[in-house]
């Protein structure tokens, strides 16, 4: 398929296989204006916001922090800083419900509003970007806690770090998921900060191409974003067909490109790399204006909610808090869906926070989101297979995930499923696939590691008897060699000096036995071998132990 | 406020298994009134006795395995094995080999491999390859099309041969039956005729007997709008015919007087009924796209041969059984390629 680009070029797209045409419902959350939400009176700022290491609090209850101050880091190569949305006073940090599949709680730091929004003494704007050490500008990103903003939440300045020649950058405004309009509504509103977040991309990565690429249900977005270009830069808005799910990133790769990222593989293997919209925008907040993420765009849609509307929100406000301000719920619907419809999950409370990758709060009505009736029994006809975006067979993967065959459905290639939903949204005997799917991953990761254990636990046993075996053949041989030796003194000698050998076996004896009592005494322990670190911890810890006992006594 | 929790994806295309059933079972519709129309209403009667007994079958056995009867009876699916079952056996075939047909179907090879879904071998035609070897006669008695016979049975004669078993009082079966097309051609073609010579008896059509090939015709419009509806795919139809015209004209090509041409072999017997309604049935055929065109093929030249050079005038239910053996071992070496898994990484 051949499209035109800005610019009147003529560029060809590829197509992937599967994929469904889904009934967008976009135009609920489009009717009003990009407004902001009012600060509430408390934050809540879970320490893991992005994939990788949690982040450590820098700051402890009762401190004051500043907006865009950083209040949690961590020097573990893959993590993204937090930073306080506004200024207030640290409450506590606490287990909290926290935007999670699992419903479980996290640690968060809640920050009190004081009101005052009082900014902190920002980085300084680096507008000359194309002039300065890109070492500075990835420091820049990194610092101001920049995560995937589509929902991935990975770290942004690691991806700018390929080590790789990167021929294209893609920036991804496909947003393919029905009902979500945030990126819609900020490529509409904010072209320029997207545009320069591109130019700042395109610089550091070295990148020859840049191709922004926007699904064809988002004509005001293509328009706008082509508008702001400038007539010689080398960045292209394409229009790329709808077809769910043309966001995921191999699949826009797929379009854009037609190149597939290998199995296992990162995008950078083929030069390209892709960056949402939003975190785009973020990347020029922070190196043009020295602003970290500390805000970000939500669409709040669905019949459940009294006014569906897209909200600049400050990371760390509870969906009920965000949700109250725009009208609260119609009643109409009984769940709360953070994400779209087809990859997002029911949140249990609206008491979790807004994190840097909540891209939707949905609360869909009963016929927005139909209940499905229990499952029935897979028929195999295929449909799944047809819908596959990766070219999967969902319905072999299913036979063998519900036998917990994990390794047949590892040799059907179930990492290579990407979730997107296409199978399970199909199956006329409503089969949740995806969820099959998920638990087969969650097995196999749990299997590799027991059985890492268990090899652990083999090769230690394996040793243990080599190193018996070893010193009980130590002691034969020592003993063999006593008696020989025994054997080569004359025994007349040793009874001429009887009265002598006597003693000084008995003297030999009660060494032996003061030498075993000390070796009792002092066993080997599992604290041999120290580093100098953990030694001055051990110590440490000996030492308090000493004083308690000295308190006792 | 608290929610209820569901895995993704929230949203269903609204399409049930029921549905996909239903569908199947309109599309025979015009097949089988054209049945009624040419061979009487025993074709009916066997209907509703296979039905009732299969769906009988199907709930006696899930109340034995502690299974929800009535969700699994509304699957439709046993009423589709019935009615594939009933349609393909004369229409006077007695009861109780009916009734012992759908109780094999039903209980031995849908249910005690798991149910649907889990049945490696298509259940209607297990059952009707079950009563042709073991009861070859009242298999393979058929009556003659309503066009060529001179003195239809009326319907208490029907019902009468049905229940009974016998044939109407004062009349002999050889009197009321007459040879398939298929059957009629071999036993000619065996008896050192020419098909030239063959052809001038009355009882051909275009294509193939009289009556048969219109019945083949409506079948084949209730396919059609099944590929059209989506509920099936053209490849195992189209791959089934592709198999069984491509030996056969090969075949006529070598020797014109003694293979019949290919489209005979398309509208004779049970052919057009296999490829759209029985090689289909997603359960026990090929999953992947490239193995349901193997299996479509192997089933088409399998027919051919079993009707030409084999020991049964028809050959679709043993073509299909046969498959169906090999499907999970064409499925497994027929997998498309995963994304990001060929060598397209520019």
């Amino acid at each position: 398929m051949y499209v035109e680009s800005s610019k009147g070029k003529i560029r060809r797209l590829w197509d992937f296989h599967g994929g469904l045409h889904l009934p967008d419902n976009k135009r609920q959350s489009l009717q009003t204006d990009l407004t902001s939400a009012t600060m509430p009176a408390r934050l809540i700022l879970p320490l893991r916001q992005h994939i990788g290491e949690s982040a450590i609090p820098l700051v402890k209850p009762g401190d004051r922090v500043l907006k865009g101050e950083k209040i949690a880091d961590n020097t573990a190569p893959v993590c993204a800083p937090i930073h306080a949305p506004t200024s207030g006073i640290i409450k506590g940090i606490e287990a909290h419900p926290i935007p999670h599949p699992s419903g479980l709680n996290g640690p968060a730091i809640v920050l009190e509003v004081d009101g005052k929004d009082e900014w902190a003494d920002l980085p300084a704007p680096i507008n000359d970007f194309q002039n300065v050490d890109k070492s500075l500008l990835l420091q820049r990103v990194r610092e101001s806690g920049i995560v995937g903003l589509g929902g991935a939440t990975f770290p942004a300045a690691i991806k700018l770090n390929p080590g790789k020649a990167i021929k294209t950058l893609i920036i991804n405004g496909a947003e393919c998921e029905p009902f979500i309009t945030c990126d819609d509504r900020l490529m509409q509103g904010a072209p320029d900060r997207i545009l320069n977040g591109a130019r700042i991309l395109q610089h550091i990565l070295g990148a020859e191409e840049c191709l922004i690429g926007i699904e064809d249900n988002k004509p005001d977005a293509i328009s706008t974003l082509r508008s702001h270009l400038t007539d010689d830069e080398p960045i292209e808005v394409v229009r790329i067909p709808t077809l769910y799910p043309s966001g995921g990133e191999k699949q826009l790769i797929r379009i854009l490109t037609g190149q597939e990222v290998p199995s296992g593989g990162f995008p950078a293997q083929l030069g390209v790399i892709c960056h949402n919209v939003a975190t785009t925008a973020a990347i020029a907040d922070a190196v043009l204006e020295g602003r970290p993420l500390i805000s970000r765009l939500v669409t709040l849609t669905g019949e459940g909610i009294a006014n569906p509307c897209n909200m600049e929100v400050p990371l760390g406000i509870t969906a009920a808090d965000l949700i109250e301000q725009t009208g609260g719920y119609t009643g109409k619907s009984s769940q709360l869906i953070m994400g779209g419809p087809m990859m997002g999950f029911n949140l249990s409370t609206d008491q979790v926070p807004i994190t840097k990758g909540s891209n939707c709060l949905l609360a869909p009505s009963e016929e927005e989101v139909p209940a499905t009736g229990s499952a029935l029994a897979c028929i195999r006809c295929g449909r799944c297979a047809e819908v596959c975006p990766v070219n999967l067979l969902p319905q072999q993967m299913y036979w063998f995930s519900r036998a917990k065959e994990l390794e047949k459905v590892q040799d059907y290639n179930l990492f290579d499923c990407i979730e997107c939903g296409c199978c399970s949204h199909v199956c006329p005997s409503h089969i949740p696939l995806v969820h099959y799917f998920r638990f087969a991953k969650t097995e196999s990761w749990a299997k590799e590691k027991e059985q890492l254990a268990a090899d652990h636990a083999k090769k230690r046993h394996d040793f243990r008897i080599a190193r018996l075996e070893r010193l009980d053949a130590e002691r034969k041989a020592r003993l063999r060699k006593k008696k020989e030796d025994l054997g080569k003194k004359k025994p007349v000698k040793a009874a001429a000096k009887g009265e002598d050998a006597k003693k000084v076996a008995i003297e030999a004896a009660m060494k032996r036995a003061a030498a075993k009592k000390a070796a009792q005494q002092s066993p080997p322990k599992n604290t041999d071998n120290l580093t100098p670190a953990q030694q001055k911890q051990v110590d440490a810890v000996d030492k308090s132990r000493a004083e308690a006992s000295a308190d006792q006594e | 406020m608290q929610f209820q929790t569901f895995s993704s994806p929230h949203t269903r295309r609204p399409s049930s298994v029921d549905k996909v059933m239903l569908q199947v079972i309109l599309a025979l519709l015009p097949g089988v009134l054209a049945m009624t129309w040419y061979f009487g209403p025993g074709v009916l009667i066997n209907i509703v006795i296979a039905t009732l007994s299969a769906v009988a079958f199907e709930a006696l056995v899930l109340k034995l395995r502690r299974r929800p009867v009535m969700p699994t009876l509304y699957d439709l699916s046993a009423v589709v094995t019935a009615i594939l079952f009933a349609i393909a056996v004369p229409p006077l075939l007695p009861w109780w080999l009916t009734v012992i047909g759908m109780a094999f179907a039903i209980i031995m090879v849908k249910q005690l491999y798991g149910g649907l879904g889990y049945n490696p071998f298509n259940p209607a035609m297990a059952a009707y390859v079950l009563l042709l070897i073991s009861w070859p006669i009242p298999m393979t008695s058929w009556l003659p099309p309503a066009v060529l016979s001179t003195n239809p049975l009326d319907f208490m004669q029907i019902v009468s041969a049905i229940f009974t078993g016998s044939p109407p009082t004062g009349l002999e079966w050889d009197a009321i039956t007459m040879a398939t097309p298929l059957d009629g051609m071999r036993t000619n073609l065996d008896q050192g005729h020419m098909i030239s010579e063959i052809f001038q008896s009355p009882v051909w059509g275009d294509f193939s007997g009289q009556g048969w090939e219109w019945v083949g015709n409506w079948f084949l419009m209730g396919g059609l709008w099944l590929i059209y509806k989506r509920t099936i795919t053209w490849h195992i139809p189209l791959a089934f015919f592709a198999g069984l015209t491509v030996l056969a004209m090969i075949a006529f090509l070598f020797d014109q007087e003694s293979y019949p041409f290919a489209l005979f072999h398309v509208f004779s017997g049970g052919a057009i009924l296999g490829a759209f309604f029985i090689a289909t049935d997603p359960v026990t055929a090929c999953t992947t796209r490239k193995g349901q065109l193997i299996y479509g093929v192997a089933i088409g030249m399998l027919v051919y041969i079993i009707r030409t050079w084999g020991g049964y005038p028809d050959a679709v239910a043993f073509a299909v059984l046969l498959l169906n053996m090999a499907a999970p071992t064409i499925d497994y070496y027929t997998q498309p390629q995963v994304f990001g898994h060929g060598d397209n990484h520019g």
